[in-house]
């Protein structure tokens, strides 16, 4: 096993950051030459690579954080007894079952400039005057994607808190019912801190996968952009321009941001990793 | 009172209709031929399934669903076997190092994909395997190996320690002890970790259309993300969503049907903090 996972894994990484060092490209990966930090220092100076860096940056903050309050909201929901909760744990299912790919097409279409239901349902309740190019609107394009990546992943979200919801000890919201505690009291002062191991990791997850995101943007909106993620960026060099080198520095970049972000978020957040998903 | 559960009925409704509406529009929209598919119309007035008529005939989707299938079973069957073996160890055998080796493992599972990118590249044709199934099989081993060593080694754990010592005193070797004692045993949690790892090798995306290039070795995925209609600036939306819905419905049904091991799967790795 883990001379596969070095070979597959290691073996690749180290690849990738020894090709950051060099001129190489896709038709010459066996003569390059070293090129020392210049494809780091061209990265710097690039507009279009900060641009990724803050698309990235912003889809990860803004999509996790509505995906964590919509998912603990429908976790709680989910936790509650009332009837048809089978109908819809099955319902929320289905967002998380379906393929990025699919999913990403999915509301492309809906988006559509000229055919998408969304612009024929707004239109129709009159909050829109005339048809938006939702994906090809450089202001509307990250929100959209943002969008859709909420739809996607919050039933993960709500899951991983729903199973935290359920192992919480009856005895406890027994003793406050009693006690007369109302209930959001009830909830920032026994729920919140009981589940907070579950809902860092949860976040932790989803954050790390919001960081390195692809097929969303790639599908959705291309090679856009405003809305191009570090990952998009990285690929479009390393395979549609061929740079391996320049590709493959961009990155190695992104493995650092994820690290530091891992860093932190374990620290910070005192998550214990004891099992990973 | 009443108002409240009312108020609180129309926020269930409409989570539900949020969560299905898409995949629902998706369905209608395949359904529709010709020019009824630009408009806005809740239910075609002539239904016809012409679009997935197309998709196997204009598209090598056949083909595309084969691939998938082959890519995903192999890395499914490779990684559990793998994975059993090092659960073992990882989850029985005490030595030195080992917290380390399993934080190490789940390193894996975070890093970048594009990361691996070029380092793959180089190997995949080296192997020769570019543009063949066997550069997924591999790719795909970096996310479905961490995961299902993580949670096999969760549930390794778990089981008690008496089995093991039971058959050892029998004069069982490991082995033995890893097939005929913790093989059965394991049934459960194997199948909820190799449905999850079939769904992620189903779904992936980036390697697939990075190792493939004809429209022949491509997956399901890549093959959705690329259809391609009669001229380049005409998208088939018609054909895109029939395709969207044949890959989708088996895995909906997948899920619901197991809904109860995958949430318990998904946990068991997750949510030990």
């Amino acid at each position: 096993m883990l001379v596969v996972l070095a070979g597959v894994a290691g073996w690749p990484l180290f690849r990738t950051v020894f090709f950051s060092f060099t001129d190489a490209t896709l038709a010459t990966l066996d003569g390059f030459q070293g090129v020392g930090l210049d494809n780091y220092l061209w990265l710097m100076r690039d507009p279009v690579w900060w641009r990724a860096v803050w698309n990235t940056l912003v889809f990860t903050v803004v999509s996790v954080g509505i995906e964590t309050a919509l998912g603990l909201g429908i976790a709680l929901i989910l936790n509650a007894h009332l009837p048809g909760r089978g109908l819809l744990r099955a319902a929320v299912l289905i967002p998380w079952a379906i393929p990025t790919v699919v999913s990403a097409q999915m509301w492309g279409w809906m988006f559509h400039d000229l055919y998408g239901v969304v612009n024929a349902i707004l239109m129709g309740l009159g909050l829109i005057a005339e048809p938006r190019a939702w994906t090809a609107d450089p202001d509307l394009a990250l929100p959209v994607v943002i969008a859709v990546d909420v739809w996607k992943s919050t039933p993960f979200m709500a899951l991983l808190i729903l199973a935290a919801l359920q192992m919480l000890p009856r005895d406890l919201y027994e003793a406050a019912r009693v006690d007369g505690v109302h209930p959001v009291r009830v909830f920032v002062r026994i729920t919140l801190p009981l589940i907070r191991p579950a809902l860092m990791v949860a976040v932790l997850f989803r954050t790390l996968d919001a960081l390195r995101v692809f097929d969303l943007m790639y599908v959705l909106t291309g090679n856009s952009r405003s809305t191009m993620s570090m990952s998009v960026y990285a690929r479009q060099y390393l395979i549609d321009f061929q740079d391996v080198g320049y590709g493959s520095a961009a990155a190695t970049v992104l493995v650092l941001v994820l690290a530091v972000a891992t860093v932190l978020a374990v620290t910070l957040g005192r998550v214990r990793v004891d099992a990973g998903r | 009172m009443g108002l409240r559960r009312i108020a609180f009925a129309l926020v269930v409704l409409g989570i539900v209709v949020w969560a299905v509406f898409p995949f629902a529009w998706a369905i209608v929209t395949s359904l529709k031929a010709g020019s009824a598919l630009f408009t806005a119309e809740a239910w075609p007035s002539q239904p016809s399934l012409a679009n997935y008529g197309a998709i196997f005939r204009e598209q090598p989707f056949g083909r595309n669903i084969l691939n998938s299938l082959l890519a995903a079973s192999a890395v499914v069957a490779l990684s559990l076997g793998l994975a059993v073996l090092a659960a073992y160890a990882l989850g029985r055998v005490r030595f030195r190092g080992r917290g380390l080796l399993l934080f190490v493992v789940l390193g894996v599972s975070m890093f970048p994909q594009v990361a691996v990118l070029s380092g793959l590249f180089e190997l995949v044709r080296w192997l020769g395997l570019y543009n063949r199934i066997g550069s997924l099989v591999l790719s795909y081993l970096i996310f479905t190996l961490p995961f299902t060593v993580w949670v096999l080694t969760t549930f390794m754990r778990e089981l008690p320690k008496e089995l093991e010592e039971a058959a050892m005193v029998d004069g069982a070797g490991p082995f033995v002890i890893v097939t005929r004692v913790f093989l059965p045993l394991m049934g459960p949690a194997l199948a909820a970790t190799g449905l999850l790892a079939f769904i992620a090798a189903w779904n992936e995306f980036l390697f697939a259309l990075t190792f493939t290039l004809t429209d022949d070795a491509r997956t399901v995925p890549v093959a959705i993300a690329l259809m391609s209609g009669a001229s380049q600036y005409e998208l088939p939306w018609g054909q895109i969503m029939a395709a969207s819905v044949v890959v989708t419905v088996p895995l909906i049904g997948l899920v619901l049907l197991f809904q109860r091991r995958i949430v318990s799967g998904l946990t068991a790795g997750a949510v030990k903090g």
